[in-house]
């Protein structure tokens, strides 16, 4: 695999840094890759569009900032209308199904929605949707192994929620598999 | 010595720089932390506290940093390992007590996570605009060491290693991050305790009455006594002999600022750390530190790609500045030396200094807020 | 027994090398530079004393200064000693402690030193109720550098940088100690020995940050400007002018030179310490994985 650079958006208070943590815990943890991992801090951090700034690759990774990412997650309008211009021709975009609408979307964009909050709100709890969203997101972009995300999943979260989030991944990553 | 295996998170972590800068403190043995929050070094801090309850540290967060920074030279000399925390405006109020320690030879970590100045600037984006300031910042004439990681990997090795100089040569040490490496997340490997080399203090093993606070052999450095052991020693940032007493005399004050200068300008061959690349047959060298080094590193790659002759030197130790590899080069094949960095042009003046003339200094400047793009490097090569 | 007997008694029985003060001090560092008619150098004398009857191991026992004539007094003494920057005796001292929790800190300063550069420490440690020991000897100036304001000149009084006659406002000392939170509350003058002596030693021996304030003349560079020829005559004024009151309120420890002034022990109370908080804290949240800090 290649380097890959992605962006993580979304607004406060969704997991959105988490999200990313888990992509980078999977990666150098329990795959031999490379990853840094990027946050915004400062009042976008708190509310607002938000993000995370993901690269993962084989070989070591110089330049840690993502400025045009090949993979843009969006699970909120504002965060897509703030970062869809960023996204690399061809690339792929990712988003909340009825959180976002697509607008103006550039030529030649992959595109893929799930509705991770109504999964989210199906399993009982709602804050679960960014791991919802992540499980879709390892099914689509297949840069780390799903059984690496869910070690990652489990290490990363508070024990009593382990399995309530191991769910949501599978939902997620299934949603992918059972659509295509 | 090898590290207490108490506090040593052994094991894969994905971290950040200012968490992973925690970590290596621990594994150093530190157990006195005072600091005051200032983005964006306070996850240290953060970690810390949540941390030493159960290591047996003690962290206390202070008033201001000018507290904070005269609590850890009263925890050092009261018998801990000591370390505080902080970001351009704090340092700024620490310059009292580097100096301080630096006279009163105390050994101690000053974290310092950089970020874009001058005065409030850039709160949560990165600069390497302190290094001057490091080296120049407080009062007279003294000595300290400087160290810049590029990684988090480094964040934890280097913290670990400032801890080591500055007790083997009793001087504050300035560990120098920036925004960036504190802020991003790597994946960290922690060794087991047993794999980390550690500096004991040099304590003396002379008897109350045989022992002077500050008599030294060759190695110029005296050795240490603790708060409570009977010594009754006195610490001044006066000019002091030999007993630690004030002595306002020319004499006494060549001595010992000679001293303070020379524990670290003769030693600096041990005390210099750098990486270097292609240097054998380069006629063009970058000269980077910290998050600039990683960008450097990437446009001497495409440089490189290209058939260029660029070498690289990534310092790790900043202060003292490694003169003779830069002079050797300069008197050899080497034609330029580009120096990038997330300031207007400060190291590149001691490389000017050092070059003397003799070839090509090319500064490549940023203001700060982000890092360079390579290209911006790549350019000058 | 006459003046004159007891001072001959003195002579015989006490020569200089036996002096019970002597080895508490560093004798090869005499003599001090303190000028004639100063006052620190009997509150030192009141503060050796103190210590000595409240059994304190002097092993275990640091002295911090700043800087100022008073800020020598670490310098001069026999102990694990610290001369630290303007103003940080405080933050010093809060490093000591906390890093060797045994150790029994005082901060010995001045006025100047605590309360002007120092203050914003001062007020932080009393908060905290960090378990140090603030001896203040408040002469109304800054002696080492020539004769300033500082925060505790009494009004109307002139001072190199006040040359009409200070107009700024004072602080009351035991007043601040006192809503910041300290335990120990104490003033005297220089010239009240014996009751000082008594009062170190209460401190001394009590936990939590104590704090006395100490009036003491200046005759060099306070009263020399104020017609208050010397240190004698100044410390009989202190005598003629303050009244010991049992039971004041700090909120009266005001200082008006034209009126009475209070002296006396205005806070004797207890509090947890910063150190007995944290521990608590910690205990209650870790259990008995933790252990208690400074504790045996």
């Amino acid at each position: 695999m290649s380097k890959k650079e992605m962006k993580i958006t979304g607004f406060g208070g969704q997991g959105i840094i988490l999200t990313g943590l888990l992509i980078g815990r999977a990666a150098t943890l329990y795959e031999d890759k490379h990853a840094v991992l990027i946050q915004s801090f400062g009042p976008e951090a708190r509310g607002g569009a938000c993000g995370a700034q993901v690269t993962v690759s084989d070989e070591p990774i110089l330049y840690p900032y993502v400025k045009e990412p090949e993979i843009l997650v969006t699970l909120s309008q504002e965060a897509y209308s703030t970062y869809i211009g960023q996204l690399r021709p061809g690339g792929t975009l990712i988003y909340e199904e009825n959180l976002v609408t697509p607008r103006d979307l550039p030529e030649g964009v992959k595109s893929y929605c799930v509705p991770s909050t109504q999964i989210a709100e199906d399993l009982g709890r709602k804050i679960v949707q960014n791991i919802v969203a992540l499980g879709f997101f390892t099914a689509v972009t297949k840069i780390v192994d799903p059984e690496s995300m869910k070690n990652a999943i489990k290490t990363a979260v508070p024990k009593g929620t382990i399995d309530l989030n191991l769910k949501a991944f599978d939902k997620g990553y299934s949603y992918f598999k059972n659509g295509s | 010595m090898k590290a207490d295996k108490e506090g040593v998170l052994t094991g894969n972590h994905f971290l950040d720089g200012d968490h992973a800068c925690c970590e290596g403190a621990i594994a150093a043995g530190c157990r006195f932390v005072a600091g005051y929050p200032i983005t964006p070094s306070t996850e240290v801090v953060e970690r810390i506290a949540s941390r030493f309850p159960l290591v047996g540290g003690i962290f206390i967060q202070m008033e201001d940093e000018i507290a904070s920074s005269i609590a850890i030279c009263g925890g050092s000399w009261a018998g801990k390992k000591s370390m505080t925390v902080t970001s351009g405006p704090g340092l700024s109020l620490m310059m009292e007590h580097i100096g301080y320690a630096a006279m009163t030879e105390t050994p101690c970590v000053f974290v310092d996570v950089q970020r874009g100045g001058p005065s409030t600037g850039l709160p949560t984006m990165p600069a390497q605009a302190d290094i001057m300031q490091a080296r120049w910042g407080s009062h007279g004439d003294y000595e300290i060491i400087a160290l810049a990681p590029n990684s988090c990997q480094e964040a934890f090795d280097l913290t670990v290693h400032a801890f080591n100089l500055s007790e083997k040569y009793r001087v504050p040490v300035l560990f120098m991050l920036d925004e960036c490496v504190g802020h991003m997340t790597e994946k960290v490997v922690i060794p087991e305790a047993d794999e980390i080399e550690i500096e004991p203090r040099k304590m003396t093993n002379k008897k109350p009455g045989e022992y002077l606070l500050y008599e030294t052999d060759d190695s110029m450095v005296p050795e240490m006594v603790h708060a409570g052991e009977g010594y009754n020693f006195h610490i001044t940032g006066l000019t002091h002999d030999e007993r630690g007493y004030p002595n306002l005399t020319v004499d006494t004050q060549a001595k010992l600022v000679r001293r303070l200068c020379d524990k670290i300008n003769k030693n600096a061959d041990d005390i210099i750390m750098y990486e270097d690349f292609h240097l054998d047959d380069a006629d063009t060298v970058v000269i980077a530190f910290g998050i600039t080094s990683r960008i450097a590193q990437h446009a001497v790659n495409m440089a490189r790609d290209e058939g260029k002759k660029v070498g690289f030197i990534r310092l790790q130790v900043i202060w003292p500045f490694p003169e003779q590899i830069i002079r050797e080069l300069a008197g050899g094949n080497v034609k330029k030396f580009v120096v990038p960095e997330l300031n207007l042009g400060q190291l590149v003046l001691e490389v000017e200094r050092v070059v003397a003339g003799q070839a090509e200094v090319v500064s490549v400047p940023h203001a700060g807020g982000t890092v360079h793009n390579p290209e911006d490097i790549y350019e000058k090569l | 027994m006459g003046k004159t007997d007891t001072l001959n008694k003195t002579a015989e029985v006490r020569t200089p090398a036996e002096n019970p003060v002597d080895k508490y001090l560093r004798m090869d560092r005499m003599p001090h530079i303190w000028c004639p008619g100063c006052g620190i150098g009997s509150t030192v004398n009141c503060f050796v004393r103190a210590v000595e009857d409240a059994m304190i191991d002097i092993k275990k026992l640091a002295i911090v200064s700043g800087i100022g004539c008073t800020g020598r007094v670490a310098g001069y003494m026999n102990l694990d000693s610290f001369h630290t920057t303007h103003g940080r005796a405080i933050p010093m001292a809060t490093g000591v402690k906390l890093a060797n929790p045994e150790m029994n800190v005082v901060v010995y300063s001045g006025d100047g030193d605590l309360f002007a550069i120092g203050g914003n420490h001062f007020i932080h440690a009393a908060r905290r109720n960090l378990d140090i020991k603030i001896i203040c000897v408040n002469n109304f100036t800054y002696g080492m550098t020539g004769g300033q304001v500082t925060p505790t000149t009494p009004q109307g009084i002139i001072a190199s940088t006040m040359p009409y006659g200070n107009f700024e406002h004072t602080f009351n000392l035991p007043f601040l100690a006192e809503s910041c939170g300290a335990v120990y509350v104490a003033r005297w003058t220089a010239a009240h020995v014996k009751q000082l002596t008594k009062s170190m030693k209460e401190m001394m021996s009590k936990k939590g940050f104590g704090f006395i304030e100490i009036f003491s003349p200046c005759p060099t560079l306070f009263g020399r400007r104020n017609k208050i020829a010397d240190g004698l005559e100044h410390m009989i004024q202190f005598k003629d002018k303050c009244k010991i009151k049992k039971g004041a309120s700090a909120k009266e420890a005001t200082f008006d030179p034209d009126n009475e002034i209070v002296l006396g022990t205005f806070v004797n109370t207890e509090r947890k310490t910063f150190m007995e908080s944290m521990n608590d804290r910690y205990e209650k949240v870790f259990g008995p994985k933790y252990v208690r800090y400074g504790e045996e």
